[in-house]
């Protein structure tokens, strides 16, 4: 429930603070946020396992996400679409990473009905 | 315990990954950056509201024959109303707003077919909005009564204006080649424009194709569009102030 609740005050601030990122800087912004995605659900994933670290985790937060959004620039200035490579590696990830979150929580429901 | 903190970290985590989101959204509402997807809605649009415009047109037509009809059967019962419709069409041969015929001269102007050699500028051997003002202008001083481009009658407010390739006139687009009909005094039109170092003179020197033609009987169609005035008044001479 924290993570949800965290989530809602987060979209809440973003909207009440006054500051507007450009927006030329919105293809960036859209692979950082993918990122973010994938780092929060392989967060959810590994709490799941009972392998949670959160030095990993904060970690990969803001390093994936600066090194997308730092690709995506780099090849926008090279004319090469790499953050192409992001979206790809991050959205299969996603998946993965929901697939074994669906996983865990159906063996868990399964136990508890038991 | 060590679950706990992961918890807490993951919610800190969420409450970034929801203002960045937020922020993401804030800048698509505000129309962000123009992707192809909405260049592919615009362009649709214009045309829609083009084909609005053409119909509206026809309404516009199909009103005036109405109104005209209106005024054919009531100047017939009445001498005095009989007096204002040759008022009103009087102004409105001045106005441009009925169809006139008559002698003149026929101008085509065409984009330059030469080649280009490598460091010329080709803007220099297209026809621009000012080529055609030029003509236009030269055409009113010789005296022409009656002036269309491309069937487009040249009234008090036309623009004549390069919009990307092609040229507007009273808001409808056209391209190459452009005809200029005007009726006047054909000699007196033909001289005017093709006096040494004239404005014909110029063109020519950039390779565009320009060629005029006399014609005794030329007929220049009525501007189309509406005609209203939202913020000129009459001035009523003699009224108090």
């Amino acid at each position: 429930m924290l993570p949800l609740l965290g989530f809602l005050i987060g979209i809440i601030l973003g909207l009440i603070i006054p500051y507007n990122i450009p927006p030329v800087y919105s293809p960036y912004m859209s692979v950082a946020i993918l990122a973010a995605l994938d780092s929060v659900f392989g967060g959810i994933r590994s709490t799941m396992e009972h392998k949670f670290d959160t030095m990993i985790f904060i970690t990969g937060f803001f390093g994936n996400a600066l090194l997308a959004a730092g690709l995506a620039y780099i090849g926008d200035r090279l004319g090469v679409p790499i953050y192409l490579a992001a979206i790809f590696t991050f959205g299969s990830r996603l998946f993965q990473n929901f697939a074994y979150i669906r996983r865990y929580a159906l063996e868990y429901i399964k136990k508890s009905n038991k | 315990m060590r679950v706990k903190t992961g918890h807490i970290a993951i919610a800190l985590v969420c409450v970034v990954l929801g203002i960045m989101l937020s922020m993401q959204f804030k800048i698509i509402k505000s129309g962000g950056a123009v992707t192809i997807q909405r260049i592919e809605d615009l362009t649709a649009q214009i045309k829609a509201l083009e084909k609005e415009r053409n119909d509206l047109r026809e309404e516009v037509k199909s009103l005036e024959t109405k109104i005209n009809q209106f005024e054919l059967s009531a100047s017939q019962t009445n001498t005095a109303i009989e007096i204002m419709k040759k008022d009103l069409e009087n102004a409105k041969l001045l106005a441009g707003l009925t169809d006139v015929e008559g002698p003149g001269i026929i101008v085509t102007l065409n984009d330059s077919k030469r080649s280009i050699k490598p460091g010329e500028d080709p803007n220099l051997f297209l026809i621009h909005d000012d080529d055609l003002l030029k003509v236009l202008n030269e055409l009113r001083a010789a005296g022409a009564e009656a002036i269309s481009l491309n069937e487009q009658r040249i009234v008090s407010t036309t623009e004549i204006r390069c919009v990307g390739p092609t040229i507007n006139v009273n808001s409808i687009r056209f391209a190459p080649p452009y005809v200029f009909k005007a009726i006047g005094n054909p000699d007196n039109l033909e001289a005017a424009l093709k006096l040494r170092g004239g404005v014909i003179d110029t063109l020519e020197y950039w390779g565009i194709e320009v060629s005029i033609k006399k014609a005794d009987r030329i007929v220049i169609p009525k501007y189309t569009g509406s005609l209203k005035f939202e913020y000129a008044k009459p001035v009523i001479e003699g009224a108090s102030r």
